[in-house]
């Protein structure tokens, strides 16, 4: 039954990238991005990551994907036409990507785990219960250090990003550091 | 139980795929789109390998940690392409190819 859910969410995970592949429609792409996000959470909680999935639920479909969208509609002109990207590179960019899935596929029937997770299959000794106490636990102990740099690390996203998305015009900076005008800094 | 060869299968195709995304596309956001998969391909692996360590659970705290970067790369990336857009009216990238604004 595991089994039968895992292959129906690969299959969904796989069917919509090979959508956003295959379309040239940027809102398309986008759109069928959600589903494969969805299909990826889904496959994070059937293998015991209940709180990895919820993560990729609020993080990826509730930000990224809402961020990828509104980007969509900033950079185009979606009013007049369907958003159509073009293609380059398309002989490497096919190619490459092929031969790396037949040098990884064929080297998969060589793989040798670790000690640790051959013993763990033989004693099916996997994750059972919520991830979400000893998750917790171990963000507060053990990785407390890397915890404080993502929180910094999105701050200064925001801050950057924020800085960066502003249209600032040259003049507008000149106005505004004399605190003249501030409501109309395009015109002094 | 799921044996670990599908997630892994599962993982490159998605890698790929993301890879064959980022190469072949010229807008910007279109990459964008490619990056994501790509990162999720690698935290599949991540997640799939954490099964086998029910105590430590170091793959699901690094995908945890993948996530959060990866949301912070979004935001500044796109940023950045509004702003491009906003300055030289288009986002293909081979055609932004000045440094001097």
């Amino acid at each position: 039954m595991v089994l039968f859910l895992f292959y129906a969410f690969a299959a969904l995970t796989l069917a919509s990238a090979l959508v956003i592949l295959f379309t040239r429609n940027l809102l398309y792409a986008a759109f069928s991005l959600i589903f494969c996000f969805l299909g990826v959470a889904a496959i994070y909680v059937l293998s015991g990551a209940d709180f990895i999935g919820v993560t990729q639920i609020v993080v990826y479909v509730g930000g990224v994907l809402i961020l990828l969208i509104f980007g969509v509609m900033l950079t185009n002109r979606i009013s007049t036409s369907p958003v159509i990207t073009d293609l380059h590179n398309q002989f490497w960019g096919y190619l490459l990507p092929a031969g790396l899935l037949v040098l990884l596929i064929g080297t998969l029937g060589q793989l040798a785990l670790p000690d640790w997770a051959m013993r763990a299959q033989e004693n099916a000794t996997l994750v059972q219960a919520s991830t979400v106490e000893p998750l917790g636990v171990h963000l507060m102990t053990q990785y407390v250090l890397a915890f404080e740099l993502a929180g910094i690390l999105l701050l200064l996203a925001l801050v950057g990003a924020a800085t960066l998305a502003k249209p600032a015009a040259p003049e507008s900076i000149a106005v505004t550091s004399t605190g003249i005008n501030t409501q109309n800094p395009a015109q002094p | 139980m799921i044996p670990l060869s599908h997630y892994l299968i599962l993982a490159t195709l998605l890698f790929c795929i993301g890879l064959a995304v980022t190469i072949t596309r010229k807008n910007a956001i279109a990459v964008l789109i490619g990056l994501e998969l790509m990162l999720n391909a690698a935290n599949i692996n991540l997640v799939a390998f954490s099964r086998y360590d029910g105590v430590q659970l170091q793959g699901q705290m690094f995908a945890l940690f993948v996530i959060v970067v990866a949301a912070a790369e979004a935001a500044v990336a796109l940023a950045l392409v509004v702003r491009v857009y906003g300055y030289y009216k288009i986002a293909d990238l081979d055609k932004l190819n000045r440094l001097k604004g």
